[in-house]
């Protein structure tokens, strides 16, 4: 059977409705598995809650709480941080990648910065801003704004060298240069960037909810674990997850979208 | 008859790549006359495609200059446009968009009044039916074959009629029957645009096929071994016939010879019989 043959070959083809059930699948087995885990008595349920006692708390949340509140302030957070990095990312990373003096005194000062530990900037991020909002929008931006601008100046670096020389060739000056063939040919690489670094912001925010905040999906959890709430932290957490994987799915539909030449053949 | 008026004039030209000890091409003397077709030939690495790179303007010589009529070259300008091997179409853009890439072409300042502008989009349309791109002036480049694609290349350098077209394998990349194809549509180009070109090539069939001047480079460092004149028809008026008429196989034959003369292929056989000596020693008797 050809199906069978291509189910297993190395890179092979896989229909749009056999992707989703193996997906269906895929989620269907974790949940089946907990439920097993925490129906079958041998953990204690305040430590591990059943799905279905998880999606109770949900909509008791939903209902008698601030859920829709809590997700609102999240979300604002997470997209300012993230769009603060990214407006000041991508300008650096186009620059750094396509001129050698500006590359030779940002990157290494960038290496150097993203290996300081984003999370041991809490303390002084308070010190600094207090602990209002500006004090979680700084620590997404400390903890995505470095390996974002490295990523895109790489994400400039694989612009082929033709295509450039091609442009020289045809009369373009290097403002044309950098807008219309560098920056039109790094923008694919450079969403698939934004895309990436987006789930780190999600993780920085919690970690700035978790320690400094009053509100949010982290504060939420936090005050959840002071009360022995564990089907809330559940509700929190995958909350999370999910909210990634929809913002995740929206960047690669909007890849799609605006860039008809790389999925067209 | 008078001779043309030199079109480019190269004279001294050096360069040597940073970092290198050799030269990547030394004195090299060389005038290309106007509406000239000219191949360069020669022994991979013998600096055939820095010599295309420098009269582009796309490398600085170490000594020596260039000189398009009369005045030195300095930089890259579509008054000597390029067609490279590959990769150099812009992904993003349609077939037409691509061709109307040019800078110069009035067609990005948005005037749609400008009779300049008017013409660019006419003369567009037209290459884009000469090349029998027609059809796929709306497709993504990527959907396109190797062959098309070159077609699309070779239209967006003419695009702006340039004094000179500089060509580096530009079929290279392509299977033997295409390459027959852009061969006929390439002369026919030259007929009718009248521009200069500098074609470089690892296919000496095709150069004394398609120039009317072959210059053979030999390495180490690069310079010119020699100009063969060729005694065959003007570019414009060959057909495919007199790929297989014996003067131009005689004139195949002197060019491969003095590639081999001035090659390591020598080197390479010493190398050769080393290994085969090295293999008949390890077969056990
Ligand atoms: N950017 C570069 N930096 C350093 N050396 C280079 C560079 N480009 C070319 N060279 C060297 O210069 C010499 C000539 O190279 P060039 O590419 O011009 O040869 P070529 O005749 O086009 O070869 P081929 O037939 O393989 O395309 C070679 O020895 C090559 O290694
Ligand atoms: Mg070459």
């Amino acid at each position: 059977m050809t199906g069978v043959a291509s189910f297993w070959s190395i890179r092979g083809h896989l229909g749009n409705s056999a992707y989703l059930a193996l997906a269906a699948a895929g989620f269907t087995t974790f949940l089946a598995a907990w439920w097993m885990l925490a129906a079958s008595g041998l953990v204690d349920p305040v430590f591990l809650p059943t799905p279905d006692g998880v999606v109770r708390r949900l909509a008791m949340w939903a209902r008698e709480g601030d859920l829709l509140t809590d997700l609102k302030v999240s979300i604002g957070r997470v997209l300012g941080g993230f769009t603060l990095a990214a407006v000041m990312a991508v300008p650096l990373g186009i620059y750094i990648g396509s001129f050698r003096p500006v590359q030779a005194f940002f990157e290494p000062l960038m290496e150097f910065a993203r290996y300081l530990p984003a999370v041991a900037f809490v303390p002084l991020v308070m010190l600094w801003v207090g602990i209002g909002e500006s004090a979680k929008i700084a620590l997404i931006w400390i903890g995505t704004y470095f390996q974002m601008v490295l990523m895109v100046s790489d994400n400039v670096r694989q612009v082929p060298m033709t295509q450039i020389e091609a442009a020289q060739t045809l009369g373009a000056s290097r403002g044309e240069i950098l807008s219309l063939v560098v920056f039109k040919s790094a923008l694919p690489g450079i969403v698939d960037t934004l895309r990436i670094t987006l789930g780190w912001a999600w993780t920085y925010l919690v970690v700035a909810e978790l320690v400094a905040a009053n509100s949010g999906l982290g504060y939420a959890i936090l005050r959840a674990q002071r009360f022995l709430q564990t089907d809330k932290i559940f509700v929190g957490i995958l909350l999370i997850g999910l909210l990634g994987l929809v913002m995740d799915q929206g960047l690669r539909l909007l890849h799609r979208r605006a860039f008809p030449w790389l999925h067209t053949r | 008859m008078t001779a043309p008026a030199p079109c480019i004039r190269i004279a001294g030209l050096g360069k040597t790549y940073p970092g290198q000890s050799l030269p990547a091409l030394q004195a090299i003397d060389l005038d290309v006359a106007q509406g000239e077709f000219l191949a360069l030939v020669g022994a991979s690495g013998c600096g055939k495609s820095t010599l295309l790179r420098l009269i582009a303007g796309l490398e600085a010589p170490t000594s020596g200059g260039i000189w398009l009529d009369d005045a030195p070259v300095t930089g890259p300008g579509p008054e000597r446009a390029v067609v490279f091997q590959d990769y150099s179409l812009y992904p993003w853009l349609t077939v037409l968009e691509n061709v109307r890439f040019c800078r110069s072409l009035r067609v990005h300042t948005g005037n749609a009044s400008d009779s300049q502008a008017a013409s660019a989009v006419e003369r567009s349309y037209a290459l884009l039916d000469v090349m029998g791109l027609d059809a796929v002036r709306d497709h993504y480049p990527n959907q396109l074959s190797g062959g098309m694609r070159q077609r699309v290349a070779i239209a967006r350098a003419l695009m702006a009629q340039p004094r000179v077209l500089l060509m580096d394998e530009p079929f290279g990349a392509l299977d033997a029957q295409t390459r027959e194809v852009m061969h006929e549509l390439i002369l026919r180009l030259f007929e009718i645009e009248r521009s200069t070109i500098v074609f470089v090539t690892h296919d000496v069939e095709e150069a004394v096929y398609l120039a009317s001047r072959v210059v053979v480079l030999a390495p180490h460092p690069g310079r010119v071994d020699g100009v063969h004149t060729l005694s065959l028809p003007p570019p414009g008026e060959r057909h495919p016939d007199l790929k297989l008429a014996p003067e131009l196989l005689q004139w195949k034959k002197t060019v491969l010879e003095r590639i081999r003369a001035t090659s390591g292929v020598q080197h390479d056989l010493d190398k050769l019989n080393r290994l085969a000596e090295l293999s008949r020693r390890r077969t056990p008797t």
